[in-house]
């Protein structure tokens, strides 16, 4: 049985704050933590599939034109080479997040270098593997491509842009006013489990075992690159081994591989290497940002201009999303956001980690501060100051608002010293220590989500669904939610999640996951409580489930009778995401030292303080912080993707060249979880957090630089070559 | 024995292929999966294993140069019902996500608190003889080889403090 509840309000009953179990929220260890410690939580490539072959893609070496032949005796000749595989529909992008269809197919057209467009099938991986390096191909080159994002060849994207006003005015009358332009270099997800499918083909079926974050909406994708209908194909992703992004969509080894299997009629492993990850999937696009802030004596806001420039491949939708927050985040009536995509031939831009606002953010903030000092006010009390009472541009109420708090809340805990600020303060021996801050904001998405929830004889509980867990905690809050709900302790809720058979829910992506996933389940709850206190004879608000009883004292397991309670929860977000605007709001803190001589910028320590409606679970929440201000010092310091001017190909495609923070780079980390109940952001008044810990993060450093040293530098990351050049003496 | 190398005690025939690195012998031959390939390239440390008590990157070295070692991965450290300090307070404090990278960080802070421990110095330590402490400082450097992209790290340094201070190595 399925119940559907669409939510048009707020649903400011709060009923999780009602149960009795006293599960919800807490700090529960991770219910597959032991799997995962012992190494037998099984990832992608690891399901032990008999007669399985092996495959190896062949990427593109140039950056743009034709494949004129394909010698696969080159391959053939090989030992234990099995098959070439040049189909036309292998894929050579991966389909961005909620695409829904299949990505661009025919390999033989080249648009990027690194670009999939052949599958070397062998009996072993090293056969593979070499075979792969032989197989000869020879191009017809096009004519150069451009390879570097020109303000000249980029086009408006017009559903972003926003003029109200004259801001130009705004900036000439104002009492002080900044017009700073940042740039940032594109970023890799780098997940650490390369993507990876295993495809089985019966003559009839295809099950893949991969690497995804969006089931739902890859079985969709999968389906339309191989033109086999949906109901032939199962995908199975139980552990995702993290995917910021990078596996939102279908991506290429997957279609490779089915295409493989189901023409070989044998099991097909197709993984990438670390290199193929960073050349054939997602970049965050390079940006360019011209901030432009104007306020009156007292630090109010009367301008404010965000204009960028991002790129991408011709054909794909996707422009990094900017100033997704910029709209809503601060005041100011003569208003100009402009967002301008430029089309390149470097590999596909897409979504990593907070999209839009993990760039977008950081430069904002880091222009807060230089205003805040042409003000001579406070960092932490301009932004104070300039909190809008509702949306600024389109008017809407806010479901719930939490940046005061946690600004407020995350300066406490800090110990932010609110005395007038001046850079080069405190120096110790090479090192000049200092400190900054910034907001942090992320819009908030929630979508349609279905769940199974069955209440078994024996008193304990099953949720199916195909939502999946990224190393997010999606096993342990649905736990925790069906638990509080039913009144079990959360082991003694089985979840089994990532297998396209389960009822369907919009997957992990966007921070949406869980406040959508977790309304299913509470929904389906709800209906399993209903049935209960009908059995009772009571009404449902009066029922009290807890450690498997009811209130009377009757164990579940009696009142079920013998038999299973299944229900289906069918979450749907109405009126509430055009009547409200929902966002998560948060506060960094940063202190770092910077070498005086070198320019190396070190962060000692560094404090988030985030508002993301209800808390789930409070250990796995704050866990999806520290990754998020792990990502921050990442952006700040050292990640770049570096081109190659010449042929737009990535240089540093490697985890030795790309630099992701490591232990020494991080030092001890807070987290305050600022208390929020957002009735008007999903049933169970939870937001996501997957994100938010990036959103701004970056400039807290960017400033700290500043007040440590007295550079001033533009350019993310903020490399020692940079902090030096913008040193005084 | 010849032509052997032992896994968690049990031993096993080399390869045939001499190509096969001792990260995909464990994966793919012996279905030893908790030992994890992120890079193959010695820049990631999730195939790290315990080879005759001291951590290796795994992908980094022929299975073939290996006999007669003692290869120790982490389905030898613990089980479920019988996990290691470790594994437990990699749970307990929530010291990974993902998970992907988890098998590697527990090898090699298995083996780094016995480098602290028989006094082998880093580049964070203060002089070159020991004793060492597992201090925050000491920590980070020695596990610096280990990535989390998930950005585990404050939880895993807790998770090894609180391992490192509960039970100094004999
Ligand atoms: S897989 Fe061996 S270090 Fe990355
Ligand atoms: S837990 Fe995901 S990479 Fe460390």
């Amino acid at each position: 049985m399925s119940v559907h509840v669409k939510q048009d309000k707020p649903a400011t009953d709060n009923r999780l704050d009602t149960m009795r179990q006293g599960v919800i929220g807490k700090p529960v260890s991770r219910i597959e933590g032991l799997a995962k410690v012992t190494g037998t939580a099984p990832y992608a490539a690891e399901y032990p599939v008999e007669g399985c072959v092996e495959g190896v893609l062949v990427t593109a070496t140039i950056t743009r034109g034709t494949i004129v032949r394909i010698d696969a005796e080159s391959a053939l000749a090989m030992p234990g080479v099995i098959a070439v595989i040049d189909d036309e529909r292998l894929t050579t992008r991966p389909a961005q997040g909620t695409a829904n269809e299949a990505p661009q197919q025919k390999p033989r057209t080249i648009c990027y270098w690194g670009q999939p467009i052949a599958l070397v099938v062998a009996e072993s991986f090293e056969q593979a593997r070499d075979a792969a390096r032989h197989l000869v191909v020879e191009y017809k080159p096009d004519e150069a491509a451009p390879v570097e994002a020109d303000p000249s060849i980029a086009e408006e994207q017009e559903d972003e842009t926003v003029r109200e006003g004259n801001l130009d005015k705004a900036m000439s009358d104002a009492a002080f006013a900044v017009d700073v332009t940042y740039t940032t270099k594109g970023h890799a997800s780098a997940a650490m489990e390369p993507h990876a499918a295993i495809a089985q083909w019966d003559g009839e079926r295809l099950t893949v075992h991969a690497s995804l974050q969006m089931l739902n909406y890859n079985i969709t994708e999968l389906s339309d690159a191989l033109d086999l209908p949906e109901d032939r194909i199962r995908l199975i992703s139980r552990y995702v081994g993290g995917g910021f992004g990078s596996k939102l969509g279908i991506s290429e080894e997957a279609v490779a591989a089915s295409i493989a299997a189901m023409q070989l009629e044998r099991p097909v492993r197709v993984v990438m290497s670390r290199q193929q990850v960073f050349q054939s999937i997602m970049r965050r696009s390079e940006t360019t940002q011209r901030l432009r802030l104007a306020c009156d004596a007292d630090g109010r806001l009367t301008g404010f201009g965000h204009e960028a420039l991002v790129s991408n491949l011709p054909g794909e939708e996707f422009a990094e999303p900017v100033l997704q927050s910029s709209h809503f985040l601060y005041p100011g009536e003569h208003r100009e956001l402009v967002l301008k995509l430029a089309r390149i031939h470097r590999m596909t831009a897409g979504s990593v980690r907070a999209p839009g606002e993990a760039v977008g953010m950081p430069t904002l903030e880091a222009a807060m501060d230089v205003l805040a000092e042409r003000a001579g006010i406070d960092p932490v009390e301009l932004r104070l100051r300039n909190i809008p009472d509702k949306d600024p541009e389109q008017g809407l109420p806010f479901s719930s608002h939490k940046l005061a708090e946690c600004l407020r809340q995350g300066a406490e805990a800090f110990g932010w010293d609110s005395a007038p600020r001046r850079p080069r303060l405190r120096r110790e021996g090479e090192w000049w220590i200092g400190t900054g801050m910034a907001s942090a904001a992320r819009v908030h998405n929630v979508a349609e989500a279905r769940a199974r929830v069955t209440l078994k004889a024996d008193g304990t509980a099953l949720v199916e669904t195909d939502m999946t867990d990224i190393g997010t905690g999606t096993y342990t809050i649905v736990a925790q939610i069906a638990g509080e709900m039913l009144g079990l302790r959360p082991d003694q809720v089985l979840v089994d999640l990532g297998d396209s058979n389960h009822p369907r829910g919009p997957g992990s992506g966007g921070s949406w996951g869980a406040p959508s996933i977790g309304s299913a389940v509470y929904v389906a709850c709800m209906a399993i409580r209903e049935a209960l206190a009908d059995t009772l004879g009571i009404d449902e608000t009066a029922l009290v489930l807890a450690d498997a009883k009811a209130g009377n004292g009757t164990p579940l397991t009696e009142l079920l009778g013998g038999k299973d309670l299944v229900r289906e929860g069918h979450y749907e977000p109405g009126k509430i995401t055009d009547d409200y605007l929902a966002s998560g709001f948060g506060a960094f803190f940063a202190e770092v030292r910077v070498n005086h001589y070198t320019g190396e910028t070190r962060v000692n320590r560094m404090l988030g303080a985030f508002g993301f409606g209800r808390v789930l679970n409070a250990k796995t929440a704050r866990s999806q912080c520290l990754g998020g201000i792990t990502w921050s010092i990442g952006m700040a310091l050292t990640e770049a993707l570096e081109f190659d001017p010449r042929d737009g190909h990535l240089v540093n495609r490697d985890l030795a060249e790309y630099h992701v923070p490591v232990h020494r780079d991080v030092p001890d980390l807070d987290v305050v979880l600022v208390e929020e109940r957002d009735a008007a952001a999903s049933i169970i008044q939870a937001k996501g957090i997957g994100e938010l810990g990036m959103c701004g993060g970056a400039a807290a450093i960017a400033n700290a630089i500043y007040n440590a040293c007295g550079a001033r530098v533009f350019d993310y990351p903020m490399t020692p070559d940079r902090v030096l050049a913008a040193m005084p003496d | 024995m010849p032509d052997e190398l032992i896994v968690n005690g049990t031993p096993h025939p080399l390869p045939q292929d001499p190509r096969v690195t001792l990260l995909d012998f464990l994966r793919h031959d012996l279905g030893l999966t908790g030992t994890k390939k992120g890079c193959d390239h010695g820049q990631c440390g999730a195939c790290t294993v315990i080879v005759n008590g001291l951590r290796i990157n795994s992908c980094l070295t022929l299975a073939a140069m290996h006999e007669g070692h003692q290869v120790t991965t982490i389905e030898g450290l613990g089980i479920a019902d019988e996990p290691s300090p470790l594994q437990r307070a990699f749970v307990e404090h929530d010291g990974f996500q993902c998970g992907y990278c988890t098998p590697g960080q527990i090898c090699s802070a298995t083996a780094m608190l016995d480098e602290i421990a028989n006094g082998w110095p880093s580049d964070a330590s203060e002089t070159l003889d020991g004793p060492f402490e597992a201090s925050g400082a000491e920590i980070r450097e020695r596990m610096s080889g280990n990535l989390c992209r998930c950005g585990a790290y404050a939880n895993i340094v807790a998770a090894i403090r609180h391992v490192a201070e509960s039970e100094p190595a004999a």
